[in-house]
């Protein structure tokens, strides 16, 4: 690389922000110095302002109509509107960094922007490439990578515009244990070819721990709370940063006490079951299970071997390829096969909880959306008014209840998601992902909620990828095959 | 699905630039709709079909693709056929319906022009790959670089979309409100997803933005848009073929410009 790729320099005097329209600061009275070079971890409780603190770096923070700044925030002395392209930053959103259609072109984009000569943009596309590790041709759909390897070309994006700062915000929180590393091996191998200055933005610090030497913590109502070496401040902070919902490695969450009831009935059987959508096989192995009164079942496996097309053709809401779901524990007066179910009829019966919990807000409230359940059931309004009071006290959502579902933070959308299926108290919960980007408060309350319906006979599936999840919930593992390679073409470019 | 895949294929038309295909159909419509003869419509159709073949498109994709078309020529030269001007010997009357020598005439001048003019457009434009296109567009006709690329990348979430709206439809029946009121609910669905897609399109921004675009620099382009003489001989042959459609038409009387009718 060449010699403008050394690292960067942070200064921030007194800096703050106040997005327009609000009368708190995001952030404020911020003071640090960050040498060329460092590799810096930024914890915070959420709403400290890491994420804002990372996008003024970047020099998307918007003009005066977004928010007003004061002190002073400069990349090499210079304000960072005008030294982009000097700072890189990788969102979290694997799916919202994508911006061209082919391997190649996706890289060069920044640099066109950027004004560097033709020649050189292909030189640097090709060194970027192999620097993340992502040996694909130029002309590779992107539509056809997995979470890790978009996360990658994004990265590869910024490196070819050989950044000085590289601004990580939460890079790994939409990604399984192996895009993960993934990303982290790519991130690692490029801040000690480039030399680039660090800053990431991460709930879980065990990711990045090795290959900071710099924590900086942000405290919740402006300034910095801690900074020094990780070893120190995660001694000094750990307990607190842990009880903010950082995942501290010495500071777990606690795993809740399973006392599990006797009844163990089956409630719902697949035999020899195809699953896929539009009458497209995704699985190659048929799958046959039983799920069990008071039981949790897991259902893990790599990108595209169907783990969510599984849930949804559990959850009555896909029909099977070939084969049978029949919940003859479940029916109780209706068919044996779920989607044969009206709508109505699956609330009392199975819940379904989707990866986005935006996908099931249909209220304009959060009181409104935990009674759309009930009302559809026609339950009498004492009654409904009863178990929102009830649910909304045990998700903390109870300050919430005339907000709109979609302004919520990640981690109260995921409780109001769970809270809405539990209103009509199905016997089997469904969960996509429920742990995906939580912080470790919002985990630990999950899983104990979790367990407390588990222990009063309540039968639960969960997708997921998170192995401590796993270990604290599940009693059983589904692991499905990665789709062979013809298959897998289909079911990508079906994504 | 995604609307981005990009467009690959080995024969002579994708190797042509996009925007001399655009030029090339909007040459022979634009003609074509300044009358509606028979005889400039067939002349055209009859030279357009001998180029599909060197296009080196095959006939049977050519059929999937263009069937909508062929539908469309049938189903509009039919109703021309019925309720058509009439004039000449009337073969056939019932409460509207006239089949008349006019409205036959009428009928199949309808038909051809509407394949003359489509199936070229089609043609070309399912052999254009979205990001030649936008090379072209900017580098070429010089449509402003931010406008050009903002269209080409919210283009890639158009297949996002697709995929929000089956999880929004499979999460309204989990939530148990699938079973009535299907036009409400089809505009509480049609809410959300316009509430997701300015999301994502929010952040489709900041990602552009993050990686220097609408930076000062004068904006550099990896791939060259280039006019080659092949995309030359194409747009020639769109105005050879215009010309002959109507100087044929002139010449046999049957040219009637519709800028002269009544």
């Amino acid at each position: 690389m060449s010699v403008d790729a050394v690292g960067a320099r942070i200064d921030a005097r007194a800096w703050g922000w106040r997005h327009t329209g609000r009368s708190d600061w995001a952030l404020s009275g911020i003071d640090l110095t960050i040498t060329p070079g460092e590799r810096v971890l930024l914890l915070g409780a959420s709403g400290a302002g890491k994420s804002t603190f990372l996008h003024a770096l970047a020099g998307v923070l918007g003009d005066d109509d977004d928010g007003e700044a004061h002190g002073e925030l400069l990349v090499d002395g210079r304000a960072p509107e005008i030294v982009r392209g000097r700072v890189g930053l990788l969102l979290q959103d694997p799916d919202a960094q994508v911006i061209l259609a082919r391997v190649g072109d996706d890289v060069a984009f920044g640099c066109e922007n950027l004004g560097v000569p033709r020649d050189e943009i292909w030189r640097r596309v090709d060194a970027a490439l192999t620097a993340v590790g992502l040996k694909l041709p130029l002309d590779h759909p992107t539509s056809a990578l997995s979470g890790g390897q978009k996360q990658r070309l994004a990265l590869a994006g910024l490196l070819a515009m050989q950044p000085g700062l590289l601004l990580l915000d939460e890079p790994t929180a939409n990604l399984d244990s192996h895009g993960v590393e993934e990303v982290r091996a790519a991130v690692e191998a490029v801040v000690a070819e480039t030399g680039a200055t660090l800053v990431v933005i991460e709930h879980r610090v065990s990711i990045w721990r090795e290959l900071v030497d710099r924590v900086i913590v942000f405290a919740p109502g402006g300034g910095v709370l801690a900074d020094g070496p990780p070893g120190r401040v995660l001694a000094e902070q750990g307990a607190s940063l842990a009880a903010s919902g950082v995942w501290v490695p010495e500071f777990p969450p606690a795993r809740p006490v399973r006392r599990p009831g006797r009844d163990t009935r089956v409630l719902l059987t697949t035999e020899e079951l195809v699953i896929g959508r539009n009458a497209r096989a995704v699985n190659d192995e048929p799958i046959s299970l039983e799920l069990e009164r008071g039981r949790s079942l897991a259902i893990t496996g790599p990108n595209g071997s169907g783990k969510s097309t599984l849930a949804l053709t559990i959850g009555g809401l896909l029909p099977p390829v070939v084969g049978t779901v029949s919940a003859a524990g479940l029916a109780n007066g209706a068919v044996e096969e779920p989607i044969s179910w009206k709508s109505k009829e699956l609330l009392t019966r199975i819940g379904s909880v989707f990866q986005d919990p935006e996908h099931q807000f249909v209220a304009a409230t959060v009181r409104d959306e935990l009674a759309v359940g009930p009302r559809a059931l026609g339950l009498p309004e004492h009654e409904i008014d009863a178990r929102i009071a009830n649910l909304a006290a045990r998700l903390r959502l109870d300050t919430l209840l005339a907000a709109n579902p979609f302004t919520l933070s990640g981690g109260e959308k995921r409780r109001l998601s769970v809270a809405t299926v539990l209103a009509t108290r199905p016997p089997l919960v469904i969960l996509d992902e429920p742990t995906f980007g939580q912080d470790s408060r919002t985990w630990q309350e999950l899983v104990a909620l979790l367990a407390e319906l588990l222990d009063d006979g309540t039968s639960i599936v969960a997708v997921t990828h998170d192995t401590e999840f796993i270990a604290a919930i599940a009693d059983q593992e589904l692991r499905l095959a990665a789709p062979t390679p013809a298959r897998r073409d289909d079911v990508e470019s079906a994504r | 699905m995604s609307v981005l895949t990009p467009v690959k294929g080995t024969q002579a038309v994708y190797r042509l630039n996009p925007v001399s295909k655009l030029a090339a159909s909007a040459i022979i419509s634009v003609t074509l709709v300044l009358s509606i003869d028979w005889v400039s419509a067939a002349v055209a159709l009859a030279l357009e079909i001998v180029i599909f073949f060197w296009a080196g498109i095959g006939l049977r994709p050519f059929l999937r693709r263009t069937m909508p078309i062929w539908i469309a020529a049938l189903l509009g030269g039919f109703t021309i056929l019925l309720y058509g001007r009439a004039s000449g010997e009337t073969y056939f009357q019932f409460l509207l319906i006239q089949i008349s020598d006019g409205s036959i005439e009428l009928a199949i001048a309808t038909t051809l022009r509407m394949l003359a003019i489509a199936l070229p457009a089609v043609v070309l434009f399912i052999t254009i790959d979205p990001t030649d296109l936008a090379d072209g567009l900017a580098q070429i006709v010089r449509l402003p670089a931010r406008f050009v690329l903002g269209a080409l990348a919210s283009l890639r979430l158009v297949g996002l979309f697709a995929e929000d709206w089956r999880s929004l439809e499979l999460a309204r029946r989990a939530r148990g409100i699938a079973d009535r009121g299907r036009l409400r609910r089809f505009w509480g669905q049609a809410f959300a997803l316009l509430v997701l897609s300015i999301r994502r399109g929010a952040k489709l921004s900041t990602a552009m933005e993050a990686r220097g675009f609408g930076a000062p620099a004068l904006r550099t382009w990896a791939r060259e848009s280039r006019l080659r003489s092949a995309d030359g001989v194409l747009v020639a042959l769109a105005i050879v073929i215009s010309l002959t459609a109507v100087t044929v038409s002139v010449l046999t009387g049957n040219w009637n410009f519709i800028a002269a009718q009544s």
